[in-house]
């Protein structure tokens, strides 16, 4: 029986890598899309041969469409399309509004009744393009966007770019005009859209991290014959998977008019990219997956990342995120939350400083900077507090992570 | 129904005939009602069928005839007042809003005003800032006074009868421009009556409200017909009494386009138009699905000039832009 290929992130086709005709077993790579943060690989999901292809490199494919349909070798097109179509069940609106649909202020858009349809429907007005006066979401925009799952997904990536304000008169000499690229209209989008939409509050707070880096050195020792390096980001995550399952009012996201809290703990990882590119990938299960499991996940998705070549599961289902800027020798920045999350934590260098010990004595020591960004529609700064303490007490007692583990 | 057409100002008359006939308090007043057989014809032949007594020419005081109409109403007759426009009946606001809209009130039902005000409204033909009003909104502030604007020939008779025979003051406007213009009627013998503050959907339509009276019914009737060739069918209500208004209609109509333009023969500031656009969101918010707008006459003191007047003033064409404005 014939079997569609789904797209399943926004994007535009670069290259088939099967024709039609060609045999293929589920798994295979046979599209490239670049999507908005990357380039993602497109598999088949079934074994069979390549029955047609809907196409062209250069096309944009929205989330959901049939790009390909895979069956038996010499099985017709009509009788593929015909099972086809009972298969056919995308659950995603409009894919990502462009930006037309916000106000200067970053605000979306929308008439009174748009908002109470989509309040009613459980739809993100923010994933809808409006078609009304100055890209308002009007009714009928709602209406269109077809049933969702009960629980809204989480989005894979930050909305689509494009129709950002022209701000003022574009000097005419002595600049160079650059397009923005599809992965930075994103991060504009995202990044406005939260910062304006979301009250961040921040909480900072100081850990002492030498019990950290030496139970790591410990643990990187026993690791070294398999080849595996645990790094402080991993074990930092590992950390922050486990706080959260203390707190688990931070692992919700927030829907406008209702909470989605989340089982599962996954961690997006933001991953700084060439040619000023940014992209969260995610740990999944970061609360109970092996360190050593995690760590060869995390450094094999940090390089596809790099490479462009990111998979659609390393880029979705994040439920909390952290941004480790150790790396670049800095003591402290906060981090603007990845909607619809509740929080993300930004994570400084670790630095030689003067302490004073609890007997009173000054010494050195070696302290970190976190700042946890929060929002505050889900949750309130006591809480903030909290966590983050909690959070430190486990970096400074990192056993005690061994323990949480079989939670 | 007859098949024939009759003009507003025939089926006014026609509604004021029957009444004085139907009852013998009820009399016309008013400058030039009698001997020049009315100003704008509505009064033709009356002082020959009735007499003197039942048709009476006044001195040219528009307070006069306000406040006369007030003690005759109290004193058990049935007064319909004519203020030859209603430009003029502003010397008769004292009468109007502060007597005959609650003497009723004053006295706890002893005294009642069982009174008609009809006055001719509108712009039209260069008559220019002072005698162009269609200020209906004014007098609809008062309460204690219901006001009634037909837009047709059929409601005006309608509405006039039940005006003349409703124990509460109305003040009754009829727009100039309406006057010649024909429409169905009644079959002689036929009685229609209207009641007070029940508004009419004039065309039925999926993709916008024109809410309107009086001749802002022709533009937007006008308008929709426009509209319907691109594929925009609008609901065009009437709701021919601006006190009590029929805001249920609006309503109803209102949650099935979720749009609405409010069209009006009379200035934009407080206005018609303002009110409508203010109960619609407080009433029906979650319904809106873009901003109300409102087309009126421009904010101006009403040129002179042929060319300028226009400009000043309300069409279906402006109707239509608005229209398009929130589609």
């Amino acid at each position: 029986m014939a079997h569609e290929v789904k797209q399943t992130t926004d994007g535009l086709l670069i290259n088939w890598l099967r024709n039609i005709g060609d045999s293929v077993a589920a798994g295979d790579i046979i599209a490239e899309v670049e999507a908005d943060k990357a380039t993602v690989e497109i598999e088949a999901g079934s074994d069979g041969a390549v029955l047609e292809l809907r196409a062209e490199p250069g096309d944009e494919i929205g989330e959901g469409s049939v790009i390909a349909v895979i069956g038996a070798a010499g099985e017709t097109i009509a009788a593929a399309s015909d099972s086809a179509a009972d298969q056919t069940s995308p659950e995603e609106s409009t894919p990502a509004a462009n930006g037309q649909s916000l106000a200067d202020d970053g605000r979306v858009k929308a008439s009174p009744i748009a908002r109470r349809l989509a309040a009613e429907k459980g739809i993100d007005l923010a994933r809808i393009q409006g078609t009304g006066p100055g890209g308002r979401i009007i009714k009928s925009d709602v209406e269109n966007v077809r049933a969702r799952p009960a629980l809204p997904p989480v989005p894979t990536t930050a909305p689509a770019g494009g129709g950002q304000p022209t701000w003022g008169k574009m000097p005419e000499d002595d600049v160079e005009v650059l397009p923005l690229s599809r992965m930075r209209r994103a991060i504009a989008d995202g990044t406005i859209r939260s910062k304006s939409n979301t009250p961040h509050f921040y909480v900072t707070v100081e850990a002492d991290v030498e019990p950290l880096l030496a139970l790591r050195a410990e643990i990187n020792a026993q690791l070294a014959e398999r080849g595996i390096k645990v790094s402080v980001n991993d074990m930092l995550i590992k950390a922050l998977a486990l706080t959260l399952r203390e707190f688990p009012n931070l692992n919700t996201h927030f829907y406008g008019d209702r909470f989605v809290q989340h089982q599962r703990i996954n961690i997006g990882i933001a991953v700084a990219l060439p040619e000023n590119g940014l992209l969260n990938v995610v740990c999944h299960d970061a609360d109970s997956v092996r360190l050593s499991e995690m760590a060869v996940n995390n450094k094999a998705m940090y390089e596809r990342a790099r490479a462009g070549k990111i998979k659609p599961d390393d880029i979705r289902g994040a439920t909390f995120t952290i941004s480790n800027m150790g790396p670049y020798n800095i003591v402290d920045f906060s981090a603007i939350i990845s909607s619809p999350e509740a929080g993300i934590l930004a994570v400084s260098s670790s630095r030689r400083i003067p302490i004073v010990r609890d007997d009173g004595t000054l010494g050195v020591g070696t302290r970190m900077n976190m700042t946890l960004s929060v929002d505050h529609r889900v949750s309130n700064g006591a809480e903030g507090a909290a966590f983050c303490n909690a959070l430190r007490d486990l970096i400074e007692n990192p056993l005690r992570m061994l323990d949480l583990q079989q939670a | 129904m007859a098949a024939r057409n009759v003009a507003m100002r025939e089926a006014i008359r026609r509604a004021l005939r029957e009444e004085m006939h139907r009852d013998e308090n009820v009399f016309v007043m008013g400058e030039e009602v009698a001997y020049w057989q009315g100003t704008h014809r509505v009064t033709r032949g009356f002082l020959e069928e009735f007499g003197e007594r039942r048709v009476r020419d006044t001195p040219i005081s528009e307070m006069a005839i306000g406040g006369v109409a007030v003690g005759a109403a109290m004193a058990g007759l049935r007064p319909v007042a004519e203020f030859m426009t209603i430009n003029f009946a502003f010397l008769a606001l004292d009468a109007i809003a502060n007597h005959a809209g609650k003497v009723r009130y004053f006295f706890d039902g002893m005294f009642k005003a069982p009174l008609v005000y009809r006055a001719a409204s509108g712009w039209g033909n260069q008559a220019t800032a002072s005698h162009s009003h269609a200020p209906e909104p004014i007098f609809a502030h008062f309460p204690g006074l219901y006001v009634g604007c037909p837009s047709n020939s059929m409601d005006a008779y309608g509405m006039l009868k039940t005006a003349i025979r409703d124990d509460n003051p109305v003040l009754f406007t009829e727009s100039i421009a309406l006057y010649p213009k024909p429409g169905p009627m009644p079959d002689e013998g036929e009685e229609l009556l209207i009641p007070i503050g029940k508004g009419d959907i004039k065309r039925e339509g999926d993709h916008v409200t024109l809410v309107a009276y009086a001749r802002g019914v022709d533009w937007a009737l006008q308008a929709a017909r426009q509209l319907s060739k691109d594929g925009i069918e609008a609901e065009v209500v009437d709701l021919r009494w601006l006190r009590p208004l029929d805001m249920q209609l609006v309503y109803a109509s209102f949650k099935k386009t979720n749009r609405c333009v409010i069209v009006e023969e009379s200035l934009p500031m407080y206005s018609f138009g303002s009110e409508i656009a203010a109960l619609l969101q407080e009433n029906m918010f979650d319904y809106m699905d873009a901003p109300i707008k409102r087309v009126a006459a421009e904010d101006v003191p009403l040129p002179y000039s042929k060319t300028i007047e226009l400009l000043a003033l309300p069409n279906a064409q402006k109707v239509v832009d608005a229209v398009k404005e929130i589609l």
